[in-house]
């Protein structure tokens, strides 16, 4: 286990891994570069010097096709919509899911369900139910509840997981400790399975906003973000594209990177107090 | 006064015994999950500033015992009463009891001192002041140098005093102990039950324990609780229980006692007469028991009591085949088989067992006197 040399096995799975990265951020690449493309510049290399103009084009100037930022602000509106939704309602599921109750097993198998049912079906449905009951689809409306049949269950998932893990002595020990069942919930339950709780909070939120399917048939007259870069991606002709995929991929990286500069941040102030 | 008394004890100076200690006394109490029997009619009182052991193997029934007194498990039949209240329906923290739990349960969010001054916070006491009485909690178990530092960052005997601090903060009547040892590595243990006995002492209320280790229990207590299937074998201090234990369960689980079960053959002069299968026969003083020949019969003898000899009592001996050997520094156990005897055990001095060393197929006669026999009732459980 501890040998010194390395086998051949490490060569070749070296030269594997370093295939899936080029895989991976080869395109993510490509299109980063092309994205400065000079202003005469077409859609494939070579480059044609290169500028900002495409940035400029896309943050500043009226498009022919595509408002990317009307449906950035919805996918975003949207993603934090599911976000909170998925939070407090996973949540109280998963409190709830940790007694029996009458239905639980039937409610569960139903929940689960619409992870299996394929995302296009249960978009087409919820927009065929929409028109049935003579209401207008929207983005806020039907693709809302569309992107939460998607992040609940997993939501809900990952409760189970964590309230598995949860030791039930310290809801005991509070109450020995003369709380009462919303000070155990506030000042214990909540605080330990924070962590999780913002887990599910960013993955339904990543879950949401980059959701293409569930939103095909129930966002209505204004598109989102995913939905707007695929219109774009068949009739747009300019290097104002990559501009968008650069835009979009610096924003996800720049909340990743949020996230862990908070944890980081947390972390060593937490490491000083006990130092001091 | 209480907080004069505090002090003192946040001092370690003067102890003085806090007045409101109370006895707690279980009323036929029973708990039934579904058709199962998990304790069944337990009755028992516990003296003010006792401290109690409940003792027993796994399921016997002493942890949810444990647990109806702390007010976590809701009683299916009877009464708990502590000192004049009955507290059968009274939520854990109005009952005026303290629970520290197996694992501890210290919350992770929260530091030590924070830990402690929980119950405080709660009751919404200001925060400079219930850290303060935090502080002065951690003081008294010689913690209060860690208290800006998380539970997952302590070692686990630091973990069980401040677990100890945060229930004793409540300034309860009765401290109970759900296996507060079990956590810990053989030495630490010791040590940490020692603690836990001065602590008691210094207190002066009743501390109840859940244990399995008879060594935990006849170290600590002034009452031992046998239980055994839901319902107490026997009560006493642990020398009444180690010398008399009351069944032949009560025999086995203390250890160093070897029982022999047989019937009645006769009963006259005070002296009890009775036949294993195998067709020895054995004799006991009958200690006041009616008892009819026929009828079943166990005795306890101790084995460090038996010594390798001939018989010079009837029915105060046996011959064995030599089994095992066991070198136990002082002593030397030496398990033997005999007809109609399950298994009896010898503890022989480490001296006297390598003057006359015992090999294993040896067949040795044992002897005993009538004094080191006693005459076990039958078991409550059965």
């Amino acid at each position: 286990m501890n040998s010194e040399k390395r086998g051949p096995g490490f060569y070749v799975l070296t030269a594997f891994f370093v295939l899936f990265v080029l895989f991976l951020y080869g395109p993510l690449t490509t299109i980063f570069i092309l994205s400065f493309q000079g202003p005469n510049g077409g859609l494939t290399f070579p480059m044609n010097g290169t500028s900002l103009r495409w940035f400029e084009n896309l943050l500043f100037e009226q498009q022919a096709v595509g408002d990317f930022g009307g449906a950035f602000s919805r996918s975003l509106v949207l993603g934090i919509m599911t976000m909170v939704a998925t939070v407090v309602v996973a949540l109280l599921a998963g409190l709830a899911f940790r007694r029996r109750f009458l239905g639980s097993g039937p409610l569960f198998y139903l929940t689960i369900a619409s992870l299996i049912v394929p995302s296009i079906l249960i978009s087409l449905g919820i927009g065929l139910a929409f028109q049935v009951f003579g209401l207008e689809p929207a983005w806020y409306s039907s693709a809302f509840g569309a992107h939460l049949t998607w992040t609940l269950p997993f939501g809900l998932l990952i409760m189970f997981a964590v309230f598995n893990r949860f030791n039930p002595a310290y809801e005991e020990a509070a109450r020995d400790l003369g709380a009462t069942p919303w000070q155990t919930f506030a000042h214990v339950v909540l605080p330990i399975i924070l962590p999780s709780l913002i887990g599910v909070g960013l993955f339904g939120f990543t879950l949401s906003y980059d959701e293409f399917a569930r939103t095909l048939m129930t966002s209505g007259t204004f598109n989102t973000l995913p939905l707007e870069i695929y219109g774009m991606t068949t009739n747009v002709t300019t290097p104002v594209l990559y501009a968008l995929g650069t835009v979009t991929t610096v924003f996800s990286m720049a909340i990743i990177l949020i996230a862990l500069a908070a944890i980081a941040v947390l972390r060593m102030r937490r490491a000083r107090r006990i130092a001091g | 006064m209480r907080v004069h008394s505090r002090a003192s004890v946040a001092n370690r100076r003067v102890v003085e015994p806090m007045s409101k200690a109370a006895d707690i006394e279980l009323i036929d109490v029973t708990k039934r999950y579904g058709a199962a029997l998990a304790v069944d009619h337990v009755s028992l009182r516990i003296p003010a500033g006792t401290y109690c052991c409940l003792l027993g193997p796994s399921g016997c029934g002493k942890s949810t015992t444990l647990r109806m007194i702390a007010g976590h498990e809701s009683i299916s039949e009877g009464d708990i009463r502590l000192g004049p209240t009955v507290v059968t329906d009274l939520p854990p923290a109005r009952r005026g009891t303290a629970m520290m739990f197996q694992s501890y349960a210290l919350f992770p969010h929260l530091d030590i001192v924070d830990n402690v001054a929980f119950s405080l916070k709660m009751k919404g006491a200001e925060k400079t002041a219930r850290r303060a009485r935090a502080m002065e909690m951690l003081k008294l178990v010689h913690m209060d140098h860690l208290a800006e530092r998380r539970p997952a960052q302590l070692s686990g005997g630091q973990q069980q005093r401040v677990a100890l601090a945060r229930a004793l903060i409540t300034d309860p009547q009765v401290l109970l102990l759900d296996e507060p040892l079990s956590a810990l590595d053989p030495f630490l243990k010791i040590k940490v039950r020692q603690e836990l006995k001065r602590l008691q002492l210094q207190l002066g209320i009743s501390f109840i324990h859940v244990t399995h280790s008879q060594e935990e229990a006849m170290a600590l207590s002034d009452l031992v609780v046998v239980m055994n299937a839901g319902r107490i074998e026997q009560a006493a201090t642990p020398r009444e229980v180690f010398n008399r234990p009351s069944t032949a369960f009560v025999a086995r689980f203390m250890g160093d006692h070897n029982v022999i079960a047989g019937r009645v053959t006769s009963v006259d002069d005070g002296t009890v007469k009775f036949e294993v299968p195998g067709g020895s026969s054995f004799a006991a003083p009958a200690e006041g028991r009616a008892l009819e020949p026929g009828e079943p019969v166990e005795i306890a003898v101790r084995t460090d009591r038996v010594r390798v000899a001939d018989a010079v009592l009837p029915g105060c001996g046996l011959t064995g085949l030599v089994q095992n050997i066991e070198y136990h520094g002082q002593k030397v156990q030496v398990a033997l088989a005999a007809p109609g005897v399950d298994e009896f055990s010898v503890q022989v001095p480490e001296a006297s067992f390598f003057d006359a060393p015992l090999a294993i197929g040896d067949a040795v006669p044992l002897a005993w006197t009538p004094q080191d026999v006693h005459l076990l009732a039958a078991s409550p459980a059965a």
